[in-house]
């Protein structure tokens, strides 16, 4: 059974229609990738799967379990999403990452082993004490990553996590979620960035315009896809 | 007219060097009407805040039907004119008011009931504009890492903290300066209800204007000094971009 499962899900905002009947499985354990342009649809499938907001049709399910307004709260617990433009609290790096264990109730010497095992996977260590308000754009991104992994969750959803970021930080953030991966977590990660797809993924999916257009292992997505599409995609020809 | 004989430069040359030798001497009586003035306004302040806070907040974080028509009348009553919540804490507590009962009439009970009516609004106002002016992804992240309610809004009114501090500062302002609530709740009666203001406005009608002055003075060092206090918490906690 498919870890993470969406069928034919529809959602418009406004007078645009984002998302036009996706189907996807995602298997427990694995790392796939949601590469695709700009504006087909990643981001919202992405919020949707963490149920920050819902399809207009169609259904969702994690684990086995449809996915609703009542119960997002409650599966969401398993689920930890770093955004593309992570927001970080006036408050100091350590303190970031330990408010995801405060709000679960976790004793404090607890929090802090988990903290700062979480730091130490980002890298970060040196840093707990200073203001994340002072972070430069890599370094923030890092905390989200820590803060979003620090409570041990089932899946990973990542949006675009190394967009604008220089070498040294997507190598830290990658490193991250291999090591993520190899804990049989299962890991979305939503890039245009078809190099990081083809380093880090099990399989990759190419959503254009809002549809699915093909999901494949990912030796097969870059050497032999199934779609015209994806082809003129992976040599750059596709206009968008 | 007296006033042209003497001179204003006098008159106020006067009252300066009778404010600072009323200070020097601490004068009983200058002292306690400092001190109820002082007692009446923090009060009220720090309960404007208890009840304009959450409710600020709860006004900022949900959506619900009318919720625009409620801040608009919020911020009408932040401009609300003292003497107005004078009459109506007046009407309230006279004997045959509804809360006549309790017998706080010229009370500072009653100044502190009247200023908090004042101070709530003051704090409810900017802490809805507060908590409103904060990045939006805030609530989204705290949503996505499952914090529930309780922290959410610890969260949230931690980011605000410099607009709640201004937000306090603002209606401590309004507390200490205000004449028309606590003269008609008060009846500014020597020893229990004289406020620094309704002092300065009883000496400048019988023409003790030294007397007038020297309090205005007491009055902008006190606000000075809690303001300063406020300020210096405001800058400690400025967002170290």
């Amino acid at each position: 059974m498919a870890y993470v499962a969406l069928r034919s899900v529809r959602k418009r905002y406004s007078d645009k229609e984002i998302l036009k009947g996706v189907s996807i499985d995602i298997q427990r354990g694995e790392l796939i990738s949601i590469v695709g342009p700009s504006g087909s649809g990643k981001t919202t499938l992405l919020r949707l799967i963490d149920g920050l907001d819902f399809p207009d049709s169609g259904e969702i399910f994690i684990d086995g379990i449809k996915l609703t307004m009542e119960n997002a709260p409650k599966l969401r617990k398993k689920v930890g999403m770093v955004f593309q433009n992570p927001v970080l609290f006036d408050a100091s790096v350590y303190d970031n990452v330990a408010f995801s264990l405060k709000f679960r109730g976790l004793p404090d010497d607890l929090i802090r082993q988990r903290v700062e095992a979480a730091l130490n996977l980002v890298m970060l260590n040196d840093l707990a004490k200073r203001s994340a308000l002072t972070l430069s754009g890599g370094e923030a991104q890092r905390v989200a990553l820590a803060r979003a992994l620090v409570y041990d969750p089932e899946l990973i959803l990542l949006d675009e996590p190394t967009a604008n970021l220089d070498p040294a930080n997507v190598l830290i953030i990658e490193g991250a979620l291999r090591e993520a991966n190899l804990q049989e977590k299962t890991v979305v990660l939503v890039t245009h960035n078809i190099f990081q797809a083809k380093r880090l993924a099990n399989r990759v999916a190419l959503l254009l315009e809002g549809e699915m257009v093909e999901v494949q292992e990912t030796e097969s997505f870059f050497n032999r896809p199934l779609d015209p599409r994806t082809r003129r995609f992976i040599d750059g020809d596709l206009v968008y | 007219m007296w006033c042209d004989s003497m001179g204003w430069i006098e008159i106020f040359l006067d009252g300066i060097s009778e404010a600072f030798g009323l200070i020097l001497s601490s004068d009983a009586e200058i002292l306690g009407i400092a001190a109820l003035s002082l007692k009446v306004s923090m009060i009220a302040t720090l309960l404007g805040a208890a009840f304009g806070v959450p409710l600020g907040f709860l006004i900022a974080s949900r959506s619900f039907y009318g919720r625009s028509l409620t801040i608009a009348v919020i911020n009408t009553f932040m401009g609300i004119p003292p003497v107005v919540v004078g009459l109506a804490v007046y009407l309230l507590l006279s004997s045959s008011g509804p809360l006549g009962f309790l017998s706080i009439l010229y009370t500072p009970q009653a100044m502190i009931l009247a200023q908090t009516l004042l101070t709530f609004p003051v704090v409810c106002g900017l802490t809805v504009s507060s908590i409103l002016a904060l990045d939006q992804r805030l609530k989204e992240t705290l949503q996505s890492l499952s914090a529930p309610k309780l922290w959410e809004a610890f969260i949230l009114l931690r980011e605000s903290r410099i607009g709640l501090i201004t937000a306090v500062i603002a209606a401590f302002g309004a507390a200490i300066s205000e004449v028309g609530a606590i003269m008609m709740v008060g009846g500014n009666i020597l020893g229990y209800t004289r406020a620094l203001t309704t002092a300065i406005m009883l000496y400048t009608n019988t023409g003790e204007f030294a007397l007038a002055i020297a309090l205005g003075i007491i009055l902008l060092l006190l606000s000075f000094g809690v303001n300063l206090a406020l300020t210096i918490l405001q800058m400690r906690y400025r967002k170290k971009r």
